[in-house]
């Protein structure tokens, strides 16, 4: 019995190496498959991984409307408070009823570390990563964004 | 026809006659010796670049493509970059074995080029004792790295030093007991006989399933020895920043760094004697035109081109292979490499004895 595990042990570290070693093979003989992008030198016709994050922005349709409600909940979720979420209370014009809304969305590019947490806090699916990269700037104040556009408002039925 | 050995039997003839035999063979030392330098320059530069060009190619990357036509001259920008480098040596350390160590281990790379024949009848030494030899100065190579270590007063290299050393001495063993299979089937350790015994067919097909097992421990012990992924406990960049050679800079660092592509030369240069015929060409059995064939490919380009499909072979498991952690690679050797190479030591032996092999 001793010996039937020794051998079989044996035969799985072959057959895994093997299979290992399949897969570079592979990669080595299908020069197709390579992933590097020469960056500066095809800055046109550069092609990013779908999961590539550059930088948070804030999703706006055609009638400059968004779907964030102002709650808080991608600061809270931010480990490095990179987001600072700025509130005012909507007045309803029929009702007269006090609602609480996105003043202004501060980002701060500088402090991201592109970790996604808040997209995935976002219960209305208001902010997104967008894969932009080339974010150098010569002052570091313009780091700071805003991401709700001028004269944005929510989207109605956003709740 | 051109041949090395028609070369190096004309220069003889020619020194003989212009300054006499004694300082023939002074000379002929000297130019053996810078022959050896210049084919480690070479062979550094080489081997650098294809080592770069394998591993991007297997993890999916270009490598380096920038200097000269696809890159190619990047090996040779680095050792000038290397060249103008400053040697640092630690203010703690043992200036002269911190000194002497890279040294050493180059002298012991190239004590080792001795009784490799790198073509037909060429040699630079055909002792009888070969093959011993070899695996006797091979093992010199691990007091390089523990001086280096131990000298530079550094935690990082003493660890990686000790590592080394409990690999080196470890995998020595099993190494030997394959080389071992070879001697037992050739009954010399001549490696002039050696590959003498391989003129109708390799020991790797000759020698049946045994021969392809000593084979195979032969490339993973060598792998271990030569402190090459995925055993490289020695330098473990992740654990201890660049191990044994952590404190070097400039050139002693590039010589430590040349001598291990020299050792990886060497070590399948050695294979490829012992397993696969040296510069034997391939031939299969009795078909004259096909051994007519392979006869006409010199026996340099044989020679080369089996040790550079073995060094690529060793490429390969580099960055295939994750690194093993020191006790997993010691169960390796002495749970698994050892008993299987005693076994198969056995029944090299039996098979010697019978005559089965072809
Ligand atoms: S990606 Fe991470 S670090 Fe950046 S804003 Fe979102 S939660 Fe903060
Ligand atoms: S972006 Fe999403 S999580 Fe952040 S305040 Fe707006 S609705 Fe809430």
């Amino acid at each position: 019995m001793f010996l039937k595990k020794y051998i079989q042990d044996i035969w799985g570290a072959v057959k895994s190496l093997a299979t290992g070693m399949k897969r570079t093979g592979y990669y080595f003989t299908h020069h197709k498959e390579i992933i590097t992008q020469q960056y500066p030198d095809n800055r046109d016709t550069l092609v990013l991984p779908e999961r590539f994050k550059g930088e948070v922005v804030m999703i706006h349709d055609e009638n400059n409307e968004h779907a964030c409600t102002g709650c808080t909940a991608c600061e809270l979720a931010c480990p490095n408070a990179t987001i600072k979420i700025i509130t005012k209370f909507d007045v309803d014009a029929e009702t007269g009823k006090k609602k609480k809304a996105i003043d202004t969305f501060v980002y701060h590019l500088e402090l991201c570390t592109m970790c996604n947490l808040c997209v995935e806090a976002c219960p209305t699916g208001a902010i997104k990563m967008a894969q932009t990269f080339e974010h150098s700037v010569f002052d570091r104040s313009q780091l700071t964004k805003t991401l709700n556009k001028p004269g944005s408002k929510i989207r109605a039925g956003v709740e | 026809m051109w041949s090395l050995s028609n070369i190096a039997a004309n220069i003889d003839l020619w020194l003989n006659e212009q300054v006499g035999a004694t300082w023939a063979v002074v000379l002929e030392m000297v130019i053996a010796g810078v022959a050896v330098i210049g084919l480690f320059a070479t062979l550094g530069l080489v081997l650098v670049i294809m080592e770069r060009k394998v591993s991007a190619w297997m993890q999916i990357r270009l490598g380096p493509n920038r200097v000269g036509p696809k890159g190619m001259f990047q090996s040779l920008a680095d050792t000038l970059k290397l060249l103008v480098k400053e040697g640092m040596t630690p203010g703690g350390a043992d200036k002269l074995l911190f000194n002497v160590a890279p040294f050493v281990a180059m002298i012991v790379a190239m004590l080792l080029l001795a009784p490799l024949a790198f073509a037909k009848d060429f040699q630079l030494w055909d002792l009888n004792i070969g093959v011993l030899y070899i695996s006797a100065v091979s093992s010199i190579s691990v007091i390089s790295i523990l001086m280096a270590g131990w000298a530079s007063n550094n935690k990082y290299s003493l660890l990686g030093a000790m590592r080394s050393g409990a690999q080196i001495v470890s995998y020595e063993l099993s190494a030997g007991l394959a080389v071992l299979a070879i001697v037992v089937l050739t009954g010399s350790l001549r490696i002039s006989d050696i590959i003498q015994a391989q003129e109708n067919g390799w020991w790797l097909f000759k020698g049946h399933i045994p021969a392809i097992i000593a084979f195979i421990i032969f490339i993973i012990a060598v792998t271990a020895e030569t402190n090459r992924a995925p055993f490289d406990m020695a330098e473990a960049e992740s654990e201890l920043t660049a191990g044994f050679h952590t404190e070097y800079s400039g050139m002693k660092f590039a010589l430590f760094f040349l001598a291990e592509y020299a050792n990886v030369f060497i070590v399948c240069a050695i294979g490829a004697t012992l397993f696969l015929g040296g510069w034997m060409p391939f031939h299969i059995g009795n078909w004259t035109a096909f051994n007519g064939v392979m006869d006409w490919i010199p026996s340099s380009i044989w020679f080369f081109g089996k040790t550079f499909a073995l060094i690529f072979l060793i490429m390969w498991f580099r960055w295939t292979f994750p690194r093993l952690r020191i006790d997993q690679l010691l169960n390796l050797e002495w749970k698994y490499l050892l008993p299987i190479s005693m076994f198969n030591l056995l029944l090299v032996t039996l098979i010697a004895i019978m005559g089965w092999h072809f």
